[in-house]
């Protein structure tokens, strides 16, 4: 066995991230515990400081890749990338939270431990180097996710959405569960780097490619791409706002970036199999995005919608199976994440006296009422749509030009022309805040909604003027996987 | 001074205007009169700076110049700015048309100038970076944000169907342009670079005759609407109706000429085998649009909307002249589309004038005009003659070259589209009669004012560079002169290659 080399038994500096977030989480739940509800808001800071931490200690480990339990978790370029995203994309939520939780009087300390909890399954998840490690990041992930969903358990609408998403996604979990079982069967082994060794020697045989269809259903599930995004719209409607904000953020980045690395570092060999899948379910989410989103008149609905197209446009990258196309997936899931931070700062924002309104009409002559936050949301919004010189234009370029690249032209018509007709129901907001009479005016902005809200709104706009940075660190990122 | 990025000084210069007008307080009428002047002091700022490049111009050569290059996106693309004789005119037209629609906008605008005047001078930015740009992304990026404020306008300071015009205007260019977007990014990648000066050396060689249809058509798609083009044009009539009298100027002063920049800075030189193939196409759409929006635009009774139907026909002369691929032609096509900014724009102008004082567009409101507004009669004359093609109007040069250009490469086309210049006599001499001759009799028109010093210096400047121009076209041509020939000799010899290739069929 070439494996069992005279390495260092215990390499804990990888997961040293996880480690700090995990071990925080059961310091902070027990002086939770201990202390009562009232401890919310210290549990809540010591969360963000824990995140921001472990997002530093991401980039200060750098250097060469590493791993660590024999190969089960890989702390690379690219787990770095999607690492410090996830955990600020985790930070920022919260901080949206607080002060939306305490005035619908849904504030407990347990929730800002539960938001740890999945960061960390987060982390294990995209250093998974294994199937095993995969499936345990993922649950410690989603199961974290399930409880959060229903965090307002005196409201139906919050506990529907909570028991959906369970029940859907422990369907989803048995069938990745069920895939890996399969693929163990046929090349003998659970690491990555394994399976890839495996294929390249022998035929790929039908049962590894059932098993390859199953994990990719289940981690389809989770970046709710068609066919496999029911529990979205209900989901994202139903949860507490700054909840949906975390759901289109974080996990989102995860199970994108565990996407890639399973395919690209897994099946190499098989990539005409799976590229073919991936095609599919790509098409599917851009046009159900463009197309669903236009009835839609619950801003919360609409955005899960948006975020289905989204994961769509994503997965054109992956689709590529290129380094460039990976590169494009980073830098998307990276511009995505942010706009949705922003968007959802808006939507969060959006309260009348002591109540939160989420139809997409409460919006209405927002411009007048409000010009900054209407300024800051048409922005996003049109950064969303992928208009020049915004930076989702930028996402849009990269996945698309790895796609043309790839010689994959239908899939490239495909995607610009659903990318126009999504265009159709980010202008119908901004028509409604730009175009039509003033609704009542909302309550006073909190400072760090507007913050977070006015920042993104920025990094959307000039991003055009410096946009070396993010380019590089994604090709780095997606060198890491080749 | 030669080392200055001049280009970009003129280009971004605005945006500076755009972010002073942003920190004016207040909504009182002293804050809007501090928006205005800074908002006409930057657009007459920037036309000043802009005859630097004018003045400094080599127009001995068709190199691109005052070329200014800038790390960016990494990779191959890159910031890179340059002008030559066929973009630098255009670049002229759009300072020169700038400070008019703030002016023009003075007193009909008056809820939300702030806003108004940072749309107005965003959009400047970015129209003349489009005609500046020499990569092919940031070209695609200037072409494509122009959609953002132009939008905001029609939709907020538009008039009763503004928001449908919006939608309309807004998609209809958009789904065009993705197609593009993509074609680009093939090109780049086929060709390992995205700057255009290297693109229209290289491209003909390195695109292949089936690449070269596909990206025909792509970018095709995307400069037939902006043109606009029949059967893509039906966005136009809302768009020109609905938006604000400056608005309309910009729209078809400006952003239609980035259609027909589009096909001389692209499609021709880049793909002159598809072009050449393709030419027959476009002119059979061209006549069609010559004749069939002239007789549509007969039928109008809505004087905005005519003008529109008007610009419609007009473009198809331009189109029709670069497509003919010989000097003349193309000289045309540029020359025409200067002449129809100045003339379309200050017909617009003069609408504005008489929608100013009654809100309404029907033709059927006015008549007589002549009785109380003496002045303004002559002026819209000068410009519907003009409009008509008078020889004597700049308007003449553009439509004799383009149809003289035209008759060389195809004689049937040249043919059908001279009744084109009949037809635009009958509807623009239809309106002029409607609208001042006659008794005045509407009792509305009773104590309507002829025009103010305000329009006065509007719309004198464009009665002079109107019929200066037809009388003395020589600096434009010149200007254009050398790019348009290297242009026609580098398509001619593509054509010639290819068709020597073809004739020595490997059988």
């Amino acid at each position: 066995m070439v494996s069992t080399m005279n390495a260092p038994v215990l390499d804990l500096v990888p997961i040293l991230p996880e480690l700090i977030l995990a071990l925080g989480a059961m310091a902070l739940l027990m002086y939770g515990v201990f202390t009562g509800d009232r401890s919310a808001r210290t549990v809540t800071v010591g969360a963000i400081v824990l995140l921001v931490a472990a997002a530093v200690t991401v980039m200060l480990i750098g250097g060469t890749p590493r791993s660590a339990f024999n190969g089960s978790f890989v702390l690379d370029a690219f787990a770095r990338f999607m690492k410090v995203l996830a955990f600020l994309g985790a930070a920022v939520a919260l901080v949206l939270s607080q002060d939306f939780l305490r005035r619908e009087r849904i504030e407990k300390f347990e929730f800002p431990i539960l938001i740890l909890l999945s960061t960390t399954g987060m982390g294990v998840l995209i250093s998974a180097g294994d199937l095993i490690a995969l499936y345990m990041g993922l649950e410690l992930m989603s199961l974290a996710l399930y409880v959060i969903a229903s965090i307002h358990r005196d409201n139906a609408k919050s506990t529907e959405a909570g028991l959906k998403y369970f029940v859907l996604g422990a369907l989803s979990s048995g069938m990745l569960l069920y895939g890996c079982s399969l693929i163990y069967g046929f090349t003998g082994t659970v690491q990555l780097a394994g399976i890839a060794a495996a294929l390249k020697t022998g035929p790929i045989s039908l049962g590894l490619i059932f098993g390859l269809v199953f994990l990719i259903a289940g981690m389809a599930f989770k970046v709710s791409a068609v066919p496999f995004h029911m529990w979205t719209p209900d989901v994202y409607e139903g949860a507490p706002s700054p909840v949906t904000a975390f759901f289109a953020a974080a996990p989102k980045v995860a199970a994108i970036a565990i996407f890639a690395r399973v395919l690209v570092t897994g099946f190499p060999a098989a990539t005409q199999q799976w590229q073919q899948i991936v095609v599919f379910v790509s098409v599917g989410s851009m046009l159900l995005g463009a197309f669903a989103a236009i009835g839609q008149t619950n801003i919360k609905r609409l955005m899960a919608y948006s975020s289905i197209g989204h994961m769509g446009f994503a997965l054109v990258g992956l689709a590529a199976g290129t380094a460039a196309g990976v590169q494009g997936v980073a830098a998307y899931i990276a511009i995505y994440m942010i706009m949705t931070l922003g968007t959802f700062a808006c939507i969060i924002a959006m309260r009348r006296g002591d109540e939160a309104v989420e139809t997409i009409d409460d919006l209405a002559g927002l411009s007048r009422t409000n010009p900054l936050m209407a300024a800051a949301l048409a922005a996003l919004l049109f950064s969303l749509a992928g208009i020049p010189p915004l930076a989702g234009f930028f996402a849009k370029w990269y996945v698309f030009s790895a796609a043309i690249e790839a010689q994959l032209y239908t899939l490239a018509v495909i995607g610009v022309l659903s990318s126009v007709v999504g265009c159709y129901y980010y202008l119908r907001i901004i028509k409604l805040m730009y175009f039509d009479e003033p609704a009542p005016a909302f309550s006073p902005v909190r400072i760090e909604l507007k913050t977070v809200l006015v920042a993104s709104a920025l990094f959307n706009t000039f991003f055009v003027v410096y946009p070396a940075p993010l380019v590089a660190a994604a090709a780095a990122a997606a060198r890491a996987l080749f | 001074m030669s080392n200055a990025p001049i280009l970009s000084i003129i280009t971004f210069l605005p945006l500076l205007g755009a972010a002073l007008i942003l920190l004016v307080r207040g909504d009182d009428e002293a804050a809007k009169r501090n928006i205005r002047m800074i908002a006409l002091f930057a657009t007459l700022v920037t036309f000043g700076l802009s005859l630097i490049p004018v003045w400094l111009f080599n127009p001995a050569t068709a190199e691109f110049q005052f070329v200014e290059r800038a790390a960016w996106l990494g990779g191959v693309i890159s910031y890179r700015m340059g002008v030559d004789g066929i973009s630098l005119p255009l670049v002229i037209l759009t300072t020169f048309l700038m400070p008019f629609c703030i002016l023009a906008s003075w007193v009909s605008i008056d809820k939300r100038v702030k806003e108004y005047m940072i749309a107005f001078l965003v959009l400047e930015t970015l129209m003349i970076g489009v005609f500046c740009a020499l990569d092919i992304v940031l070209f695609y990026l200037f072409f494509e944000a122009g959609l953002i404020p132009m939008f905001l306008i029609i939709g907020i300071w538009g008039g009763k169907r503004r928001v449908y015009a919006a939608y309309k205007f807004f998609l209809y260019t958009l789904l065009g342009s993705v197609l593009m977007l993509l074609a680009i990014m093939a090109m780049i990648f086929a060709a390992g670079t995205s700057d255009i000066a290297e693109l229209i050396k290289t491209g003909p060689q390195i695109f292949s005759r089936d690449m070269q249809f596909w990206l025909w058509l792509a970018f095709f798609a995307s400069f037939a609407v902006k043109m606009p083009m029949w059967p893509v044009h039906t966005w136009l009539p809302d768009a020109h109706v609905e938006a604000p009298t400056a608005g309309s100027v910009i729209l078809a002063g400006v952003l239609l000429k980035m259609g027909g920049y589009g096909f001389l800075r692209f499609s021709l030189p880049m793909f002159p085998e598809a072009s050449a193939f393709f030419a027959p196409f476009v002119f059979t759409l061209s006549v069609i649009a010559i004749i069939y929006t002239s007789l549509v635009a007969l039928m109008q009774e809505d004087i905005k909307k005519l003008i529109a139907y008007s610009s419609v026909a007009h473009m198809g002369f331009v189109t029709m002249g670069i497509f003919a691929g010989n000097a003349e032609g193309i000289q045309g096509a540029v020359f025409q589309m200067i002449s129809h900014g100045i003339v379309s724009g200050a017909l617009f102008l003069c609408v504005g004038v008489v929608y100013d004082r009654m809100h309404t567009r029907e033709i059927a409101a006015y008549g007589g005009l002549v009785n109380r507004m003496p002045i303004y009669a002559v002026i819209f004359m000068v410009f519907t003659m003009a409009n008509v093609g008078l020889p004597g109007t700049s308007g003449f040069v553009g439509e004799f070259l383009t149809l003289m250009g035209t008759f060389k490469s195809s004689t049937l086309a040249a043919f059908l589209a001279t009744t084109g210049v009949i037809l635009s006599a009958g509807y623009a001499l239809w309106l002029y009669r409607q609208v001042v001759w006659g008794e005045l009799t509407k009792p509305s028109l009773k104590g309507i004012a002829d025009v103010d010093r305000r329009e006065l210096t509007i719309l004198v400047p464009l009665v002079v560079l109107t019929i200066f121009f037809g009388v003395y076209p020589r600096p434009i041509l010149a200007t254009s002169e050398v790019a348009v020939n290297a242009l026609v000799e580098s398509y001619k010899q593509a054509n010639g290659a290819a068709r020597t290739a073809a004739a020595v069929p490997p059988r």
